[in-house]
């Protein structure tokens, strides 16, 4: 079953409605892969608030989406792992080291807004926000 | 329902019905939804072990009453290429196909009772159980 993807603004949703088989996971990162780019998104939220199984091939699956995404300029978040799987992951052995995770599609998308905020993007380099602030030199109001 | 179900193991579509069957029938035997959850996953990642190094397996499903426990017990049976070395196969971060090195351990931690039996070249049995708490 294919997952469906929404483009919301600058971001792309990913909603897992049921449970996926390894090619259905395979093929749902390939395609977010490609619509990072087509789409010049982000952030990419994957929300999988249907999945009854985070085994650890699906957990894999999801740190390369996140990692594979990052490589590609967005940075993506998983949402809405419940606390039978959270509890089963952790039991398993299972982490999403280096992975962004929110409660839920809201807190996802307050996340990623956040994250993605445009004059952080535009207003400081990276020289500029090492050093110490500077009258004049920086769009962004409170620090 | 019946209380004991076999399912063919040969693709990542056997993986999903061996779980599905896996959550059904723990269902009916009362468990509640997180022990769902962990026999599920449980199965899943012994279904993908067969997949991956076997090709092709079984998985049977059980309702067992001993003394006073009921309970499920999962059998996953192959004959693959088997595990040389069980004892190192039981240690956490050990995999031969360059994946997590969880499997096994992680498979025990989620369940009650966990045995295996392998040889080489003769194929791996690994029986898992999860009992009801009473």
């Amino acid at each position: 079953m294919d997952v469906p993807v929404l483009k919301q603004g600058p971001f792309l949703i990913a909603t897992v409605q049921s449970a996926l088989t390894d090619a259905d996971l395979a093929q749902m990162r390939r395609l977010l892969i490609e619509q990072v780019g087509k789409f010049r998104s982000r952030g990419v939220i994957v929300d999988v608030t249907a999945v009854d199984v985070l085994d650890s091939y699906a957990c894999r699956t999801l740190r390369d989406i996140a990692h594979m995404t990052g490589f590609r300029g967005a940075a993506t978040v998983i949402v809405g792992i419940h606390p039978e799987l959270a509890f089963t992951m952790v039991q398993l052995g299972l982490s999403l080291e280096g992975v962004a995770t929110a409660l839920d599609l809201e807190e996802g998308l307050a996340y990623l807004n956040a994250r993605t905020r445009p004059t952080i993007a535009r207003g400081n380099s990276p020289r500029n926000s090492a050093g110490p602030p500077r009258n004049g030199t920086h769009t962004r109001g409170k620090r | 329902m019946a209380s004991a179900e076999r399912i063919g193991i040969r693709s990542d579509r056997d993986i999903l019905l061996a779980r599905q069957r896996g959550r059904e029938l723990g269902r009916s035997v009362g468990f509640v939804a997180t022990d769902l959850t962990l026999i599920a996953t449980a199965i899943s990642e012994l279904a993908r072990n067969i997949v991956l190094y076997a090709r092709e397996g079984v998985i049977e499903l059980r309702v067992v009453t001993e003394d006073s426990h009921r309970g499920l017990v999962i059998v996953a049976r192959d004959h693959g290429p088997g595990i040389v070395d069980v004892n190192r196969a039981m240690q956490d971060g050990y995999s031969t196909s360059g994946g997590l090195g969880l499997g096994l351990p992680g498979v025990k931690r989620l369940m009650d009772g966990f045995e295996i039996h392998s040889r080489a070249g003769r194929g791996t049995t690994v029986q898992i159980a999860k009992w009801l708490r009473t």
